[in-house]
Formats: structure tokens, C-alpha cells, sequence
């Protein structure tokens, strides 16, 4: 097979990839390495370069970012580049100019700690050593990192296409207008459709697979199919002005490193003998799919928009005066180049929820396009990506509140500017919030709620309405302010308040799914590690593995009835979990699946008097043995028909109590006033989904269950193993017999006074963990020891840290450093057990 | 020396030219705007010749506000002053155009002169036609109603004592003209090799400030009934083979051609 289009399509092909770029190319590499054959590739555009993003993009990948799965595949990506010899490290510097960036620069080189990536810290002096045509004057110092590197996309995306045409006799077809996808629509009970084929404008192809791999214009790609992939196709202004004689003399297309300027949002990169300046610091000039000129109406090419330079202007007065030697430089061309921008940052890979073997690999930049092309390729392959955890990056996170222009619109329009901007771990949006709210909002209002937004619900983080406790408690503001943010020291006192008497939780946010029917019970078995066939009226916790023995969820599952399961999973993994559960589930009509999220509110209720608040409320027995552990309890509440569900996610004995949504609030007023002589406070989900949790080591999805951890190393592992057959329960048995390397454990921090005597609070995650000599720790897998969680415990008056370590250093009183804002804080391993109350002794009171 | 040049916002070649439905306008949607390509050769060559011989270089355009943008183009690479002819809302044909260009022109000049006597631009620059609706009327118009002589089709200019020097291709050579000052050139691409904006040149057109002046001219004889997209001639593409196996078809081809 050669590289040149024939006239006419194959009828037939295993998977069609849409989409020549740096993306489609390397799905259909790594599908051909993974074996797949009879495999179809097609752009509207020509070949090598069709005229989406990969054509114009400034091609290099700066490795350190504080997200994983963009640092990881971001590094995984960059070694694909190198391994194919298309690559040059360059080297790169984000350069300071304020006080805040220098901090946000020991931040960053905390994180290339955590990742192993080498980083430097300079002065501006250092900065002209290696950019003598920078004016040092302007900057405070700079964050070098010898691997920037800067790789030619194209030639990439040609190697693995060839690759993929020698290895699995790919047929390629350049100039090929994607017509309609056409899927399937008969009804089934999983409520899904299936990909059939995808028309073109040279015929018809059947297709058991298909991978839309359109950058920009993906969304309008999956439209075709009736579906939805959230993404913008938004402006990155860049121009190139040249020559200059110091960068011709390096006869190199790159012989500097590449500078950010991170305060002004923008970047000079050398191209050959010219400088490419490149902004995000223009307004957000976002375009509808459909508004892109095709090829031949393009004077460059579609995605090199016309050059607005009233946007670009006050970047060229800020580039001049960081290298004066621009302003003199001719602009010999300059773009509005595109890009894909999605609502929360995040690419969108896997395959879509509403669409059987529809799979989208968008979103996804040159920095992230060889390991992303893997990811997706791997899903496609092993059911599940092998490379990492790609949880934040599954296209079927998104809520339908997601999934309309006018979300994603006013995302895009606000986070352009945060593409180089100090974003702190616990940012809240300004727009489009309150789209999903609980029936409580009025009186949370009223109690002067700080709502945070998770994805589209929200939810009270801490209730002004309680700043009295911060004077009961003694507590106080922290000292620096980036602890200080996103934070109020209410949610502490909320803490203990619940500890000391007790506090009532919004938790209107899970998301409640039903199976019923006479295969409920076995499919709800399949789908979990621990046993599900348990008596009516009997909960359990367990986590949902995939095929591969990793977490794809931990969530809890309740016999509601002979027949019917219900499953309660986390407002951010709703998305992901009801896709798993429609993909698993049998077709044969014997199961039905509900969706029950906005028909049930739920509250939690927790601490010493919780007991004594709701016994006001009902006549059953809410003692250990009336209510035990895991008993799911019919009660009726001021009226109402709710059900008691006895756990704890906080540390504290106490219920999580289902009710109906109508009648949410009328249960809300009758526990307030039951609990008003007994200490009772609203409180804020600060203490259920961190301060609660951390004390108590509960692990978190997301946070530390990722597919590339299994039950035994998290601890999550039962003595024994249900007979029934369930998904991944092959890896999980040998994962049991192998024995766990690492162990999930938590850590307190010794002493959090920083270099300038302040105490510090940790937050964010990914912070690395080090031995005492400062030596990152590395499993076998290559997975490098970092903080899962972070959070400042209320009852110890300590920071405690989540993370995995080896079994030698997972042993209580190991000492180990954390690393935070680029300072050494020695630490404690407490253990695989929690910090605070590790018999559970007030979970059985 | 004062130089002017007259230059015509159109929109951007380069790729497919959509016609709007009413059949009127070009869709520059896609597009963008740009210089006709003649007068960007005009500016440069204005901009030249002050930097040889000193003076100012001015440039205008009959248009709309949006047409600022070219002229604050022309100021990036190198012209002093911008003068906007504010188009309104009429309709332009050529002689209408060329009337109240001419009424600008004759503004500015009494502007610059003193004592009631206007000062004339020594040299008026237009491009040979424009890249648009390439009339090759409104520069040849407005020298006639200036009284002042016109050669079209130059690509290359010189200051002599008392004369420009105006050189226009031909067949096998160059004919030259000797034009008196005052004197108008319709000048064509090719004349020099314009240069870009540097960013300092962009941040100063930035600055500058655009003299606006109203357009008051009768229409004239023509107008535009519609604008016609004829259908592009494709060629046929022939793929002659890969890799060296290519190689017979190719000199074949070349031989059919006579090149070898």
C-alpha cells in the first residue's frame, strides 16, 4: 500500500479514523502496533498536512504541569517524539515578573519533582546566560527545564500513519468529505445507539469501529451520529517576525530555549532565523465549527483564521519589552490559529456514552497527541488505556448541562486567559454556575452558603451562618494567602463542631442509579468486586474494577429488593459510572436501568448527637444493633418516606438519610429543629469530602483509586473473594496472590512552618514524597510516590497526606519529607490506617 | 517631497472568492481585507523614495472605518499621515469615486499651503488598477481633473533635478517618461518587493492619527448590476507511479514536453 488516496472507499473496514492529524495518525500507529488490521484513515483535507491544528502548531512541549495525566502523557508524548528522532530538546524558561508567579514557579518545581523531570530556578541573570537577547530588567527570575522539547507534529503523524500502512495495510484517503455517520437506532435497554458506518463523499464504508479524530471540527463530526463532543474551536494569535542575525546564526530551527512569559501570557520560540511570538493573552475569540472556511476557501489553511491585530497589540508592546530586538523584527505572518478548548480543560478521549463504538480523540493538543493517540488506541484494545489513569480526560464525565454551545462557550471565554494563568487547586468558576442545584438552596442561601461548583451541581462548601464557631474554636485565618484561598476557617469549626456535637450534610449532589429486574441482582454482581446478592435491606461498599484489576469506581450498591439494586456514586464520576453500567449491561431485557439523581435528595447526619437528633424524629431503633452498619432502613421522617443508611464518609457515627426530592425539605426543617438544643449545625461539604475524609483515610476516587492502583494496594481488599464472577476479578485474583508492592497510607506532616516561619496547609495533590535524603520513590511500575490528598486534619491540628508507598516505608513511624511550594516538610507515615480514631470507637458509639 | 498614495481596502486573495447572494459583494468572511497588491508596491515605493530624498509620504483611501486598517497598514511600513475620505452609505462607481477623491486631494493641498495657495504633492501614486473590480479608471480620472500628467503600468521611479523619472515595461525593455512636477503614476506590482510591518511600526500606526474628511461627489455613469463567479478551470492531475518506478512515466512526460 502506498500513501496516495485511491478513488474509491473499501465497503468494509474494522475501524474508520477520522482525521489526519497528529492524533488520527497515531491512533492508527498504535492500533497497527497493537495488531488491529484492516483499518481506514480519511481527511476532508490533503495529505501530510490537511489543514487542521497540526498544520500551524508551534510544536513544542514544555513537560511540567501540575495536572498527572497531562504531565504523564504530556512526557510519554515527548518520548514518542524522541524515540522517533523528530524531536530537539530545546530547553525552555518560564520567566517571572511578579511576586505571585515566582511562587507559582516553586509550585512548578514541586511538580517536576513529582513527575522526575528536571527543573532549575533561576535568576534573571542565569535567564541571559542562556537567553542573551532577553532583558533580564523585567523579570524576577525563571523556571528552566533542559527538556522542553520541540518536535515536528507533521513528520510524526506521516511516520505512524506509514508505520501503520506497512504493519497493518491502512488505506488512506486524503480529500474524503465525511458525509453522515449512521448508526444503529434500534431501541435496546442500555438506551444506546451503535456506530454502523460512515459515509463519504467516495461511498459508504461499514465499520465496527469509528474514531473521530477531527480536532476542531469534531463536534460537528459527532453531531452526525446525534452526539455531543464538548469542545470550541478558539484563537491562539501568534505571528513570526524575522530575521534576526543572533537567530540565523545558530543555523538550528532552534538553538534557544523557548521563553514564556508567563505574566504577559505569551511565548517567543526561534523559528530558524525568525521569533514566533505566541499569545494567550488576547480576548477569547471562540468560532462555531461551522463558521470554519474549508480548504479551498482558506487563504492558508482553515484553521489559520485571518489575523486580527487589534488583539494581538498589547502583546507586541509587552514581547518588545522582554526582547527589544522584536520590535524592529518584520511580521512576516502572523495567524489566528485554532485550537480545541473544552469546558473543564480536559481532552476528550474514549468512546462516547449515547454511541456504541463511536470513539472520540479530541481535544487534544501536539503536546498530548502520541500518548493521547495510545490512550485512546489502548481503550479501544484492552477495553481500558494501559499508559495511565485517564479518568479526568473520559469524554463521559460530562453532564448534559455540559453539552451545549452556550456551556462550553462561557468556558472557553473564561479560562483562555488561565492557559498560562496561576490557577489555585480549588478555583471556582464565575459563569454558568447553579445549573444543577439541591431542593435546599433557599436555606442555604439563607445561611450564607459558599457554594462550589462540582461539575454542574452545587454544593455549600462552608455556611457563613456558622462563623461564630471560628471564635468558639479559637480558630484563625491563615497566614499565606494562597492557603488562605478558596478556604474560610469556618469549615473547620465545622469540623469540630461535628465531632463535638454534630452536623447535617447537603449531599443532593450523588448521583442515584437503579437496576431492576430479574437479572438486577447478577449483573449488579458482575459489575462489583464484593458481593451484592445480599439480603434486602443490606448495603455494600465496593469498588467497580476494570477488566485490568484497576479501580474504574468505588462507590456503594443497596438491595433495595429482590429485584432491584440501587448504586449511589459521586457527583464526579456520575457520568463515567452510568456509562459503565449501560455498556455492561445485558440486552436481553432483563435488566432496566433508572437514572434517579434528581428524584432523591439526600442529607447526612453525623456525630455524637446524631442519634439523639433523630430520635425525635422516628420511633426505630437507631441504636448499632436497630440500624447496624450498612442497614438500609425504611423510616419515616416528619412525614415523610426516607430511608436511613447507616455509614460514614466523616469519621462519625450517623446516617446518610434518602429522601424524596419534593419532600427534601420538610425532612431538612424537622431535623434543624430537632437538632437545634443538641449543637446541631449545617455543615459544609469542606469537612465531608476532605477534613472528615482525611482524618479517617477514606480514599477517594480520582484521588487515590485510579485504574493504575488495585484493591489490595489501596487496602480495599476483603478476606475473601465472592464466588460470582465479576469484571477484572481475574487480575483482582492475581493481584491478591502477587501480593500488594505498594500500600495506600497516610502521612502527617511533623512540622509545616516554611522558610519564612509561616505555617503551611497543604491542598492540591501530586506534591511528591521523598525519602530523608530527598531521593523521589519509584515502584517497580514506575509509579513515583506523591501526595494522593492533601488536608489539614481539625482534630489533630495537623496537615495529614494520602499517598502510596513501597511496603518497607509503609510502616508506621517511617520518616519521609513532602515536598510543597518547592520546601521539604518532614512527615510521618501513621500507616494503611487513618490518623484520627484509627479503632473507629465513634463510629461504633 | 510630499508623496500621496491612494489605496483601496479589497479582500484578501488567496483562496476560493465567495460571492454574496445578492450578488453585490465579495464574501470576505473567510477572507480578511487587505492592500490592493499594485499600491502596497505604491506605498513601499513612496516610502522609499522620502527615505532617499526626505519628505512625508500621506496616504488615502476612500472607505468606510474599516478601511483604517489599511491605512494604518501603510503608516506601519512607513507613511506619516493617513487621510480617511469617509465613504458613507453611497453607492461608488469610479467616476464618482475619482470626483471625490479628487475634491480630498484638492483639501489636503490647500490644507498644507499657506497664504491661500495650495501646495500641491509633488507625486500622486496609484495602483494600476484595483485587485477587486479593476477598473483602471479612478487614478487616470483624478489626474485629468487635477490637470496633472498620469503614466499607468510604472515599475520604476526616480527624483531627477526637476522631473520624475517613470519607467514602464515593454516588450524586450523599458520605456522611460520624464513627467513634470506635479505629476500621477499608476504604478504596478513588481515595482519593489514591499516590506513588512515591524511590531514598533504597527505600535506606532497605532498612534497616528486618521484626518477624516467627507465625500461629496454625483454619482456617475456606471453601475454594477452583479458581481460573476465564472467556473474555475480544473486541471486534470495524473499520477504517474511512486518510488523509482515513477521514474520512466516522468521522463516521458518531460520529453512529450520538449524540456530534455
Amino acid at each position: 500500500m502506498s500513501d496516495i488516496p485511491t478513488s474509491a472507499v473499501p465497503e468494509k473496514a474494522t475501524c474508520v479514523v477520522i482525521g489526519a492529524g497528529i492524533v488520527g495518525n497515531c491512533v492508527v500507529g498504535h492500533l497497527a502496533r497493537l495488531g488491529w488490521t484492516d483499518l481506514v484513515l480519511l481527511d476532508k483535507g490533503p495529505l501530510p498536512n490537511p489543514g487542521g491544528s497540526t498544520g500551524h502548531a508551534s510544536n513544542f512541549i514544555f513537560p511540567v504541569d501540575h495536572n498527572k495525566e497531562m504531565a504523564l502523557l504530556g512526557e510519554q508524548s515527548a518520548n514518542q517524539y524522541r524515540d522517533l528522532g523528530l524531536s530537539v530538546d530545546s530547553g525552555g524558561i518560564e520567566v517571572a515578573r511578579t511576586q505571585e508567579r515566582m511562587d507559582e514557579l516553586q509550585r512548578r518545581m514541586t511538580s517536576a519533582t513529582a513527575w522526575g523531570i528536571e527543573a532549575h530556578l533561576l535568576s534573571p541573570a542565569e535567564v541571559k546566560e542562556l537567553v542573551p537577547f532577553i532583558n533580564e530588567e523585567v523579570i524576577m527570575g525563571g523556571f528552566y527545564c533542559p527538556t522542553v522539547s520541540v518536535v515536528d507534529s507533521l513528520e510524526t503523524g506521516t511516520v505512524m500513519r506509514k508505520e501503520a500502512i506497512e504493519k497493518a495495510g491502512l488505506q488512506v484517503f486524503a480529500n474524503t468529505e465525511v458525509l453522515d455517520l449512521i448508526t444503529d437506532d434500534t431501541p435496546r435497554p442500555n438506551g444506546r445507539r451503535k456506530i454502523v458506518a460512515v459515509e463519504t463523499d467516495k461511498g459508504t464504508i461499514e465499520a465496527e469501529h469509528v474514531v473521530i479524530a477531527c480536532g476542531v471540527w469534531s463536534n460537528r463530526i459527532a453531531y452526525m451520529a446525534d452526539t455531543y463532543i464538548p469542545l470550541v474551536p478558539a484563537v491562539h494569535q501568534m505571528a513570526d517576525v524575522g530575521p534576526m542575525d543572533i537567530l540565523a546564526e545558530t543555523g538550528n530551527e532552534i538553538g534557544y530555549p523557548i521563553v514564556r512569559d508567563m505574566d504577559t501570557f505569551c511565548y517567543e520560540r526561534q523559528s530558524s532565523g525568525s521569533m514566533e511570538v505566541g499569545s494567550y493573552g488576547h480576548r477569547a475569540i471562540l468560532h462555531h465549527p461551522d463558521d470554519i472556511p474549508s480548504n479551498e476557501e482558506a487563504a492558508l489553511s482553515p484553521t489559520e483564521m485571518p489575523f486580527t491585530p487589534d488583539d494581538f497589540d498589547p502583546q507586541m508592546e509587552t514581547a518588545i519589552e522582554l526582547m527589544d530586538f522584536l520590535g524592529d523584527a518584520e511580521i512576516k505572518y502572523a495567524i489566528n490559529g485554532l485550537l480545541s478548548l473544552t469546558p473543564d480543560g480536559m481532552p476528550c478521549l474514549g468512546e462516547l456514552p449515547d454511541v456504541e463504538n463511536l470513539w472520540s480523540a479530541a481535544a487534544v493538543w501536539v503536546k498530548e497527541g502520541p500518548g493521547m493517540g495510545q490512550v485512546v488506541a489502548e481503550w479501544m484494545h484492552y477495553g481500558y488505556p494501559r499508559v495511565i489513569d485517564a479518568h479526568g480526560a473520559d469524554v463521559a464525565r460530562f453532564y448534559d448541562e455540559e453539552k451545549s454551545d452556550e456551556h462550553i462557550w462561557s468556558r472557553a471565554d473564561e479560562s483562555f486567559i488561565k492557559t498560562y494563568g496561576i490557577v489555585h487547586p480549588a478555583e471556582q468558576w464565575g459563569g454558568r454556575r447553579h445549573l444543577v442545584e439541591s431542593p435546599f438552596r433557599s436555606r442555604q442561601e439563607a445561611l450564607g452558603a459558599e457554594f462550589f461548583q462540582a461539575r454542574v451541581w452545587e454544593r455549600p462548601q462552608w455556611y457563613a451562618s456558622n462563623a461564630d464557631l471560628v471564635e468558639r474554636y479559637g480558630l484563625e485565618e491563615r497566614p499565606v494567602e494562597w492557603d488562605n484561598r478558596w478556604w474560610s476557617p469556618i469549615t473547620v469549626g465545622e469540623h469540630l463542631n461535628l465531632r463535638e456535637h454534630c452536623g447535617m450534610i447537603d449531599l443532593s449532589a450523588f448521583q442515584i442509579f437503579e437496576l431492576e429486574g430479574p437479572g438486577a441482582v447478577e449483573f449488579a454482581d458482575y459489575l462489583a468486586v464484593n458481593k451484592i446478592d445480599v439480603p434486602v435491606g443490606r448495603s455494600v461498599y465496593t469498588p467497580w474494577l476494570n477488566h485490568e484489576g484497576g479501580f474504574h469506581s468505588d462507590l456503594t450498591m443497596m438491595r433495595m429488593a429482590d429485584d432491584r439494586v440501587r448504586i449511589v456514586t459521586g457527583v464526579f464520576d456520575g457520568g463515567r459510572d452510568e456509562f459503565w453500567v449501560r455498556k455492561h449491561m445485558p440486552n436481553d431485557g432483563s435488566v432496566t436501568f433508572t437514572n434517579l439523581t434528581k428524584q432523591i435528595s439526600t442529607l447526612g447526619l453525623w456525630g455524637p448527637n446524631a442519634a439523639t437528633v433523630l430520635g425525635q424524629l422516628t420511633d426505630h431503633d437507631l441504636s448499632q444493633e436497630g440500624s447496624p452498619y450498612g442497614s438500609y432502613l425504611p423510616v419515616n421522617i416528619a412525614g415523610v418516606d426516607c430511608h436511613l443508611f447507616r455509614i460514614s464518609y466523616v469519621g462519625d457515627a450517623g446516617w446518610e438519610i434518602y429522601v424524596p426530592w419534593d419532600d427534601a425539605t420538610t425532612v431538612w426543617d424537622a431535623i434543624m429543629e430537632a437538632g437545634a438544643d443538641h449543637g446541631l449545625r449545617i455543615t459544609g461539604g469542606g469537612v465531608y469530602s476532605l477534613s472528615g475524609r482525611i482524618e479517617k483515610g477514606y480514599r477517594l476516587m480520582g484521588a487515590e483509586l485510579e485504574s493504575e492502583y488495585n484493591p489490595v494496594e489501596a487496602g480495599l481488599a476483603r478476606p475473601k473473594v465472592k464466588a460470582a464472577d465479576f469484571i477484572g476479578k481475574e487480575a483482582y485474583l492475581a493481584a491478591r496472590d502477587a501480593g500488594a508492592e505498594v500500600q495506600c497510607v497516610t502521612l502527617i506532616v511533623d512540622d509545616n512552618t516554611d522558610r519564612n516561619g509561616n505555617p503551611r496547609y497543604m491542598q492540591g495533590g501530586n506534591e511528591p514524597i521523598l525519602t530523608l535524603d530527598g531521593e523521589r520513590i519509584v515502584d517497580s511500575h514506575g509509579r513515583a510516590s506523591r501526595v494522593t490528598t492533601a488536608g489539614y486534619s481539625p482534630s489533630l491540628g495537623k496537615n495529614l497526606l494520602m499517598g502510596y508507598l513501597p511496603n518497607e516505608l509503609a510502616v508506621p513511624g517511617t520518616k519521609l519529607q513532602s515536598m510543597y511550594m518547592n520546601e521539604l516538610y518532614p512527615c510521618t507515615v501513621v500507616g494503611p490506617g487513618s490518623a484520627f480514631d484509627p479503632d473507629d470507637s465513634r463510629m461504633k458509639a | 517631497m510630499k508623496i500621496l498614495c491612494c489605496v483601496k481596502r479589497v479582500p484578501a486573495p488567496g483562496a476560493k472568492i465567495n460571492i454574496t447572494a445578492d450578488g453585490q459583494d465579495v464574501d470576505a468572511a473567510h477572507l480578511g481585507f487587505t492592500t490592493s497588491p499594485h499600491e502596497e508596491c505604491a506605498v513601499e515605493g513612496a516610502v522609499q523614495l522620502i527615505e532617499e530624498h526626505g519628505g512625508e509620504v500621506t496616504v488615502m483611501t476612500l472607505g468606510t472605518s474599516d478601511a483604517e486598517e489599511q491605512l494604518r497598514y501603510a503608516v506601519s511600513v512607513g507613511a506619516h499621515h493617513a487621510v480617511l475620505v469617509d465613504a458613507g452609505d453611497n453607492t461608488w462607481d469610479p467616476q464618482r469615486i475619482a470626483a471625490a477623491l479628487t475634491a480630498a486631494i484638492q483639501d489636503v493641498e490647500s490644507a498644507n499651503g499657506s497664504d491661500g495657495t495650495a501646495e500641491p504633492f509633488d507625486l500622486i501614486l496609484f495602483g494600476n488598477e484595483s485587485a477587486d473590480s479593476g477598473g483602471f479608471q479612478v487614478g487616470i480620472r483624478v489626474a485629468h481633473a487635477l490637470g496633472r500628467p498620469i503614466v499607468q503600468g510604472i515599475k520604476g521611479i526616480e527624483i531627477g533635478d526637476d522631473a520624475i523619472i517613470a519607467r514602464r515595461e515593454i516588450d524586450g525593455g523599458f520605456e522611460v517618461y520624464e513627467l513634470p512636477r506635479p505629476a500621477v503614476l499608476g504604478v504596478k506590482e513588481g515595482l519593489n518587493l514591499p516590506r513588512y510591518p515591524t511590531m514598533k511600526g504597527r505600535l506606532a500606526s497605532k498612534k497616528v492619527e486618521i484626518g477624516t474628511v467627507g465625500a461629496s461627489a454625483d454619482a456617475g455613469g456606471q453601475a454594477r448590476l452583479r458581481l460573476h463567479r465564472p467556473e474555475e478551470a480544473l486541471s486534470e492531475t495524473v499520477i504517474l507511479g511512486t518510488g523509482p518506478e515513477a521514474a520512466a512515466a516522468v521522463v516521458d512526460v518531460l520529453d512529450e514536453l520538449g524540456v530534455l
